[in-house]
């Protein structure tokens, strides 16, 4: 918004001969950035601590959706990031990482889901009591994998 | 050799100055001048990736409590709400340093790289402080796979944050010793980079982590 054109001021001044994602960017582009995280942090806090939507799933959707916003909001205003720095090679490497990232992510949750929910016959479905199916240690085990089963 | 030459360089491109053949390229004029920042950014890239793992593993993990404490009965929000501002404190006075920087005002950098120590000090006590507060409770690394994954994850953070702290003392005494060259600039540039960075993967903890942990 108006950081952007903030940032284009001192570029074109002259003084930055070269772009780099390190660049010093403006005072107005610091304190939008500042401000906008300052809110952007503020207000999944505030949704959580004070349980204002009163539904544990949607709170977590929102709140993921302020974390994502608030990433690109620093990206920009405090890391300088922009398609045109270090001629497109910067953007080009966070993409390829950003790709690596999801499926990092979206790979372990998945696979590791599918390993809970079908690799253990013992516990699937039928809720046996523990003592009986296998010996185990009196307040280790026993508990866990059901409490586990429940949580998803 | 030199006949080699391909399409792309011809043979005034190895010509030194005394019209002698330079192989080495030793002036750098085949490289842009952010080199140095687009190689600390693929670092930050590579970071990213161990973050990105130890995320993983806490989303693997995270809810296998072993019947041991869960994050409902173990995080203080208002203590991660306020170790969130320091971090964020830190950040835009890192900000101002920057700009400090490039108005060339050695003194009015040097006090804002200070103030932003001594933010990402706070964090770092206030950090220490928690970890101390659960292990006292009982809830230590070795407790479960949630509270490993956890220890693993926000330590890691907060490693990075230290040798942050570690670099920024060390570059505040480099500039105070030989001024603000272009070296000097182009370290405190990297540094600035790591800093928000970090602040960066922090939003992803206080969400990931504490805010989804206790609903």
């Amino acid at each position: 918004m108006s950081a952007t054109s903030g940032d284009v001021d001192v570029r074109g001044s002259g003084r930055e001969v070269h772009e780099e994602p390190g660049g010093h960017g403006s005072f107005r582009g610091y304190m939008t950035g500042f401000l906008l995280s300052v809110v952007l942090t503020a207000i999944p806090f505030w949704l959580v601590m004070a349980d204002v939507l009163g539904n544990p799933r949607l709170t977590g959707i929102v709140v993921m959706g302020f974390a994502v916003v608030q990433i690109v909001v620093h990206m920009v205003y405090f890391l300088h990031m922009n398609t045109k720095s270090e001629g497109g090679w910067t953007i080009l490497a966070l993409i390829f990482t950003l790709t690596l990232v999801l499926i990092t992510l979206v790979g372990s949750v998945w696979v590791m889901y599918h390993l809970d929910t079908n690799m253990m016959p013992a516990d699937h479905g039928m809720h046996m009591p523990a003592p009986q199916s296998v010996p185990v240690e009196p307040g280790t085990a026993a508990p866990a994998p059901h409490q586990h089963q429940h949580q998803h | 050799m030199a006949a080699h030459s391909t399409a792309a360089f011809t043979a005034d491109d190895f010509k030194g100055p005394g019209d002698t053949p330079v192989f080495h390229d030793a002036e750098g004029k085949h490289h842009p001048e952010g080199g140095t920042m687009l190689g600390f950014w693929l670092y930050l890239m590579s970071d990213c990736l161990i973050f990105a793992a130890l995320f993983a593993v806490y989303a693997v993990l995270g809810r296998n409590y072993a019947a041991g404490p869960s994050p409902k009965d173990l995080f203080d929000l208002k203590l991660v709400a306020l170790n969130t501002s320091m971090l964020l404190f830190s950040s835009i006075t890192y900000g101002f340093a920057m700009l400090a920087m490039e108005k060339e005002s050695q003194g009015r950098m040097q006090l804002w790289l200070a103030v932003t120590g001594l933010f990402g000090l706070c964090f770092i006590g206030l950090e220490l402080y928690e970890f101390q507060h659960l292990i006292h409770e009982g809830a230590t690394p070795q407790r479960s796979a949630f509270l490993s994954a956890f220890f693993t994850l926000v330590g890691t953070h907060g490693l990075h944050v230290s040798l942050g702290i570690v670099w920024l003392v060390i570059l505040m005494v480099q500039v105070q010793m030989r001024g603000l060259g272009t070296e000097n600039k182009r370290r405190l540039m990297c540094l600035s980079m790591f800093w928000h960075f970090l602040d960066v993967v922090w939003i992803g903890v206080f969400t990931f982590v504490y805010l989804m942990g206790v609903l």
